[in-house]
């Protein structure tokens, strides 16, 4: 870490100003007004991180190449992946439905660990990724519309929809989809914008902005 | 009052992307982060604006959301065309009541939170009153912490549709009730990103910053 004065902040819910100052690991600094986390002390966020991401990225692919469950109705089986499903409501018509399950399940949480790991993968090798600012504004932008851990609740309650009329067999990607779920709510706990953009920052790294 | 100054009242602004703190002028053309280049605003633009127009239509399209039909389902024995609050009802009536209480609070309660909130702090910004802004801000901060998990019943009907399709055995349809409710999801999320909680605490410094 950089080290520099002590600088002001501007709380995002209130806009206090307020000085920001240097905490012990693991603690929080929480806005004097309103209550708001203005910033926390990760320890390790750049490697956690990035060891969280890789993990949940190897998951995703699991979890999206494998059906979720399988229905058995005498002898019928049917089986779905979560792609397989999009694309089955996209058949029968339902396509804004489809596009929005697309975008909030699949889209959305492969672009950011794919953006979490082109940023977090140079900086832990000490380098600089290109164009990083644009990619930590994309990272802000979508991420609301990951919806990995909503998912995972619908699936268990078609799960139990289903067991009234069928025999329900669950696939490998509703476990996959599980551990995902906590891998990336590990990996949102442990990354610090805040750390990324001081650790990149043009002017504390001594070089004027191109 | 030294300890209780906004940035903005101090000429200061907060960027939205890293939140670098930089000094722009009131008057002046854009100005950018000087460290992530962003365009630089006191407050989000057009907040209020938008947060109404974007709470507005989700009211009007919160009515087809509960009127129409959400999933129909089929069998050889049976045939059902279920609404949101009929869906639950039915799930409740056959035994299931974690389901239909978890499917209650997706569907029925965090919509309906999620509008009477965003509409009364738009009320009271625009009212600039002062009164309880901490109360107000936690409430923002819970609307943005809950509005997901309305996406719920879309993810059910999506499986559901797509994995029961066994011809005259069994089928699952998705009703156009799903498309109005997806939208309701859509565009309350998108009206609470657009309201901006500072603009809660601006009538304590008895100024007004908007841009």
């Amino acid at each position: 870490m950089v080290d520099r004065p002590a600088q002001l902040i501007a709380c995002h819910d209130c806009d206090l100003l307020q000085r920001d100052i240097p905490l012990n690991p693991g603690c929080t600094a929480s806005c004097r007004r309103c209550g708001a986390v203005l910033y926390r002390n990760a320890t390790d966020s750049v490697d956690r991180t990035l060891a969280y991401t890789l993990a949940a990225g190897m998951l995703f692919l699991g979890a999206n190449l494998f059906p979720v469950f399988s229905i058995q109705v005498q002898g019928d089986r049917s089986a779905i992946t979560l792609f397989g499903a999009v694309l089955s409501l996209w058949e029968q018509g339902m396509k804004s439905i489809s596009l929005l399950v697309f975008i909030t399940a699949i889209f959305v949480p492969a672009l950011e660990l794919l953006s979490l790991t082109y940023l977090l993968l140079p900086i832990r090798l000490g380098l600089v990724p290109p164009g990083y600012s644009r990619f930590m504004r994309t990272l802000q932008f979508i991420e609301p519309w990951g919806m990995v851990e909503v998912l995972m609740l619908g699936m268990l309650v078609s799960l139990v929809k289903l067991t009234n009329n069928f025999k329900v067999i669950p696939g490998m990607a509703l476990w996959s989809f599980g551990v995902l779920t906590l891998l990336l709510a590990a990996a949102a706990a442990s990354f610090s914008a805040r750390d990324v953009w001081e650790r990149l920052d043009p002017r504390s790294r001594g070089e004027t902005k191109p | 009052m030294k300890g209780t100054t906004s940035a903005a009242a101090r000429g200061l602004c907060s960027c939205h992307v890293c939140r670098l703190v930089s000094r722009k002028s009131r008057f002046s053309e854009p100005a950018h982060c000087p460290r992530c280049g962003a365009t630089l605003h006191f407050r989000k633009p057009g907040s209020l604006q938008r947060c109404w127009a974007l709470v507005i239509a989700s009211y009007i399209l919160y009515i087809p959301a509960n009127t129409l039909v959400m999933m129909e389902t089929g069998s050889l024995l049976t045939y059902r065309r279920d609404t949101i609050v009929s869906g639950v009802a039915h799930l409740w009536k056959t035994g299931s009541w974690l389901i239909a209480v978890i499917v209650f609070i997706a569907s029925v309660a965090i919509p309906l939170l999620k509008l009477f909130s965003l509409t009364l702090l738009l009320f009271s910004v625009q009212r600039r009153s002062a009164s309880r802004p901490r109360q107000r801000t936690r409430l923002y901060r819970m609307v943005e912490l809950v509005g997901r998990w309305s996406m719920l019943d879309i993810y059910v009907v999506t499986l559901l549709a797509a994995l029961v399709q066994l011809g005259s055995m069994a089928t699952v349809k998705a009703g156009p009730a799903a498309v109005a409710f997806g939208s309701v999801v859509v565009l309350t999320m998108f009206a609470t990103m657009e309201f901006d909680p500072r603009l809660i605490w601006d009538p304590l410094q008895k100024e007004e910053f908007h841009d």
